[in-house]
């Protein structure tokens, strides 16, 4: 399952693209919206997507994790649009024989999705909002 | 002349003042001339010229990358989802 959805994400779906007798051990991880940021109080924050382009890099994020580690399935779901504190951005799934090996996929998934993949998160805060990397000249975009 | 659509996401977006358009460019021009446009069109683009990466047909693409006509080029400003 990869995909990028307008909607809360369905823990629970999630979890059920990736089972499958064979595993071992599942392991799920869940980025949620932190509700601060260099100290100030984060009210939401709004997710964008290139998205065929997002996707193909998701896919190939999977077939690498595929071609490296010795899993069986994995999912990447990420949530665009706004998103309240709290609530999952991003939900990856991973199963295996061994938990080593979920862990260890699950992780690079994460680090490879946040390096590479199209996405952008804005922060909202009372006093006005900011895409987040572009703080080298933050003043320009509150 | 060739004719690309341009795509611009985030910041990018909003230093244009659009999220999509298409520009018409000399025969050969390179993916650097998509970023030079917006430049000249505003001035605090060139800010960050050096944190932009750019994609041509949905794929990561080099400055020298050469351009064809219907290709879609995207300004890709710093990642930051999850």
């Amino acid at each position: 399952m990869i995909l990028i959805t307008h909607k809360p994400i369905e823990l629970q779906d999630v979890l059920h693209a990736v089972q499958t007798p064979e595993a071992g051990a599942v392991d799920l991880f869940i980025g949620t919206t932190r509700n601060h940021s260099a100290g100030k109080e984060v009210l939401s924050l709004e997710y964008e997507a290139y998205e065929p382009m997002a996707l193909k890099l998701m896919e190939a994020i999977a077939r690498e994790a595929r071609a490296r580690w010795s899993i069986h399935r994995i999912a990447i779901v990420h949530r665009v649009g706004r998103v309240e504190v709290g609530e999952a951005s991003v939900v990856i799934a991973v199963s295996a024989s061994h938990r080593k090996e979920a862990f260890e996929a699950c992780r690079y998934a994460i680090d490879a999705l946040k390096k590479d993949v199209p996405i952008w998160k804005k922060e909202v805060f009372a006093e006005g909002e900011v895409w987040v990397g572009s703080q080298a000249d933050t003043s320009t975009y509150r | 002349m060739i004719s690309v659509n341009v795509k611009l996401f985030a910041m990018a977006k909003d230093l244009a003042g659009m999220g999509e358009t298409t520009l018409s460019l000399e025969e050969g021009a390179l993916a650097s001339s998509v970023v030079d446009h917006f430049v000249k069109l505003n001035p605090r683009f060139s800010a960050w010229k050096d944190h932009i990466r750019l994609a041509v047909n949905s794929e990561y693409a080099d400055v020298s990358h050469p351009l064809h006509d219907g290709d879609e080029v995207a300004i890709i400003p710093p990642v930051s989802g999850g």
